[in-house]
């Protein structure tokens, strides 16, 4: 059984806005082929202001499908089309208080639905360019279509690769075979052999130190090279706190939403790459729960 | 069970999983308390689990129609004795590189027949007809001293349709080809008898018979050459290493002897009950129709399609009034593949998202079976009334063509 929230079980069984709009203007007809779930929406639209006055939907789907529609209707009844258009997928998802990652291609109907709609009002044509293939990373929701372009735009090798690229396989891993057959197909069309054993090693250049660094020194570095990474982190709602140095060992805290994120440990190593670059020196970058047991209870 | 409404639920998924029978709890309570010991012990804590197991490979061997019990070999799920077959039989017979199997197998087959692909073997999928059935012209041209194996279900688990395994065995025999049938949902609803068939290897699956889950066995006929999935003890005659789940395999012993003493019940009772909830939701409901072969297949299986709906649709609004049941449609199956045995038979998929299966067991009653015929017309009626493919009394018309969205 899938996991539906409250709110999508609710839309699924008191619909809001089923049947097509009596005096519609605009109609936009899409279907998922993935799930074989179709969508009508129907629209009736104010010629003067192009504020939307209502909003049918009708969609041959499963519960979540029937659900996205509903809430699809009752975000955008009241608003201009132009700023209906504004309204993502991601913001249907929210309105339904989240979607299971299989069924997240729902709210992405509704979001098509509503393009064509507005480009049937306007007299445009209007073109499905969102190809979708089968879910290959449940954690994050990637599909086989975007994990075998951006292979072949990257030029992708290893599993790693595909993990920081796409963020598919970063968390439970358990999608690693998958990724590897898509690897080993898109390497072939160029003639590639997809090496699962290959020794990707850490390209990391060490420049020579020139001269040996106080502690205070090292400190600073390591703290300039965090603040230099750190807007990267904001971006996603997270941060990282240095916590102590111990020889080659460093130890961070991941906070805000960087903690507990299933790209924690992704995250560590791309902050290990920095300080490396930044000290010359190898050092380890470990989360703070790792510091031994003893300096904990002092520090 | 009753719902958080308080209504009393009616389970009518039997081909996903049983509900253990109460005299099978009974019977495996007392090896989790004093009788906790191992079989294979010396003392007199070991001693007395052998000879329960020994009565649970009798019982299971009687039901089979088995000639000798040591071709009993007890497994832990359905799963796990396909793949013993399969891969023991490759392993057996290197030289042989090939595989026949069918379109509308269980996920325990395809994918491990996919995988094997992979690995460099041969694998011809036979296919169906409309209706389900297999072409044994196709399938006898297939067979030769190259095919390691040929595995077929006995009874498929979406449409209840039989396939004709003991024609196909004797088939295979004729060719010098082993014939294992995956058959956990056929025992237990049909007579077996296996000493008086060429079939030499079958896969049975307890929690499908009113056992628990996490045990299943091996039918492995005597003389038919063999390679063990796990090796690593002496356990089942060193075909399958690893302490054996003494609980769950007298709980399977006596699952199996009840079976046998409800076969009559299943093929009359269970039948009546099946073939009246069919025809009147087929009256009931316009646009509906049976899937597979209504004349040959399992007498518990009722598998119907609502055209211009969805599966999970349906499911979710037949839950909520407390009735158990299962879909083909894509939306169930957490892999977002509509169902392969629909696809395979032909079935527009405007129906096969609406394949809904009921599946009836000895523990249902003549009153839920109503009580669902009254259940489902309107739920189909009301989700038809959401379709862009219904108008007010019946689908829009050319259907096809009125509502043609742009696919991705």
């Amino acid at each position: 059984m899938w996991e539906y929230s409250e709110k999508v079980q609710e839309h699924f069984f008191s619909p809001r806005n089923a049947g097509a709009v009596d005096e519609a203007n605009a109609v936009g007809d899409v279907g998922s082929l993935a799930c074989g779930d179709a969508l009508r929406l129907s629209l009736q639209v104010d010629p003067e202001t192009e504020v939307i006055l209502d909003a049918g939907f009708q969609t041959f789907g499963c519960g979540s499908a029937i659900a996205s529609s509903s809430a699809l209707t009752e975000i955008i009844k009241g608003k201009t089309l132009d700023e209906a258009l504004k309204v993502t997928n991601q913001d249907i998802a929210d309105y339904l208080d989240g979607l299971p990652p299989e069924k997240m291609h729902c709210s992405v109907m509704g979001r098509e639905a509503l393009q064509a709609a507005v480009a049937n009002y306007r007299g445009e044509e209007w073109k499905d360019d969102h190809e979708e293939g089968a879910l290959i990373c449940k954690c994050f929701a990637i599909d086989s279509v975007l994990i075998e372009e951006t292979i072949r735009n990257n030029k992708l090798t290893t599993v790693e690769d595909v993990v920081n690229f796409t963020k598919a396989g970063g968390g439970c891993s358990a999608c690693h075979e998958g990724v590897e057959e898509i690897l080993t197909r898109v390497m072939a069309e160029s003639g590639q052999t997809f090496q699962p054993s290959a020794p990707a090693p850490v390209a990391v250049a060490i420049p020579t130190p020139t001269a040996k660094m106080t502690s205070v020194q090292r400190i600073r570095k390591i703290e300039a090279a965090l603040d230099a990474i750190r807007p990267n982190l904001q971006r996603d709602h997270g941060d990282v706190e240095l916590i102590d140095v111990d020889g080659k060992n460093i130890y961070v805290k991941m906070t805000g939403a960087c903690a507990g994120c299933q790209m924690a440990a992704v995250t560590l190593e791309g902050i290990q790459e920095c300080i490396i670059n930044e000290l010359g020196e190898f050092v380890r970058v470990m989360p703070a729960e790792l510091m031994p047991r003893a300096e904990r209870a002092h520090g | 069970m009753t719902t958080d409404t308080g209504i009393q639920g009616i389970y009518f998924d039997n081909n996903a999983t049983t509900m253990v029978a109460p005299e099978v709890v009974e019977a495996m309570l007392p090896y989790f308390t004093e009788q906790f010991g191992n079989p294979s012990s010396m003392h007199l804590f070991g001693n007395k689990v052998g000879l329960a197991i020994k009565k649970a490979r009798q019982q299971v061997q009687t039901l089979l129609g088995a000639e000798h019990d040591s071709e009993i070999v007890f497994t832990s799920c359905g799963t796990e004795s396909d793949s013993t077959a399969i891969l023991s039989a490759l392993k057996a017979q290197p030289d042989r590189k090939e595989i026949i199997t069918t379109v509308v197998e269980h996920p325990a087959v395809l994918a491990l027949c996919e995988h094997l692909e992979k690995e460099g073997y041969k694998v011809h999928y036979l296919k169906v007809d409309g209706k389900g059935r297999l072409d044994l012209e196709a399938y006898g041209k297939l067979l030769s001293d190259q095919v390691a194996i040929v595995s077929v279900m006995w009874a498929n688990n979406e449409s209840g349709t039989l396939f004709p395994v003991l024609e196909m065995a004797e088939m295979a025999k004729a060719a010098g080809v082993l014939f294992h049938t995956d058959a956990v949902q056929a025992v237990g609803k049909l007579p077996i008898d296996l000493k008086n068939s060429a079939i030499d290897m079958l896969s049975l699956s307890g929690h499908k018979l009113h056992a628990p889950k996490g045990v299943g066995v091996l039918y492995l006929r005597r003389n038919t050459r063999f390679r063990p999935l796990l090796r690593g003890g002496h356990q089942e005659r060193g075909r399958r290493a690893g302490t054996e789940n003494t609980a769950a395999i007298i709980a399977l012993g006596k699952a199996c002897e009840m079976a046998m003493e409800h076969m009559e019940h299943e093929q009359t009772v269970v039948r009546a009950m099946r073939d009246r909830l069919e025809q009147a939701i087929i009256e009931a409901v316009p646009y509906s129709f049976v899937t597979g072969d209504p004349s040959n297949r399992l007498p518990n299986t009722a598998n119907i399609a609502f055209e211009y709906i969805e599966g999970e649709a349906i499911l979710l609004l037949l839950n909520k009034l407390g009735i158990a049941a299962s879909s083909g449609s894509a939306c169930t199956s957490g892999s977002l593949e509509p169902s392969h045995v629909m696809r395979a038979m032909g079935i527009p998929y405007t129906a096969a998202h609406g394949t809904t299966r009921f599946s009836l067991s000895r523990y249902n009653t003549m009153e839920e079976v109503e009580r669902v015929i009254a259940a489902v017309p309107p739920i189909v009626a009301q989700l038809r009334k959401l379709s862009p493919y219904w108008a007010e009394n019946g689908p829009v018309e050319e259907p096809e063509k009125a509502f043609a969205p742009a696919y991705a």
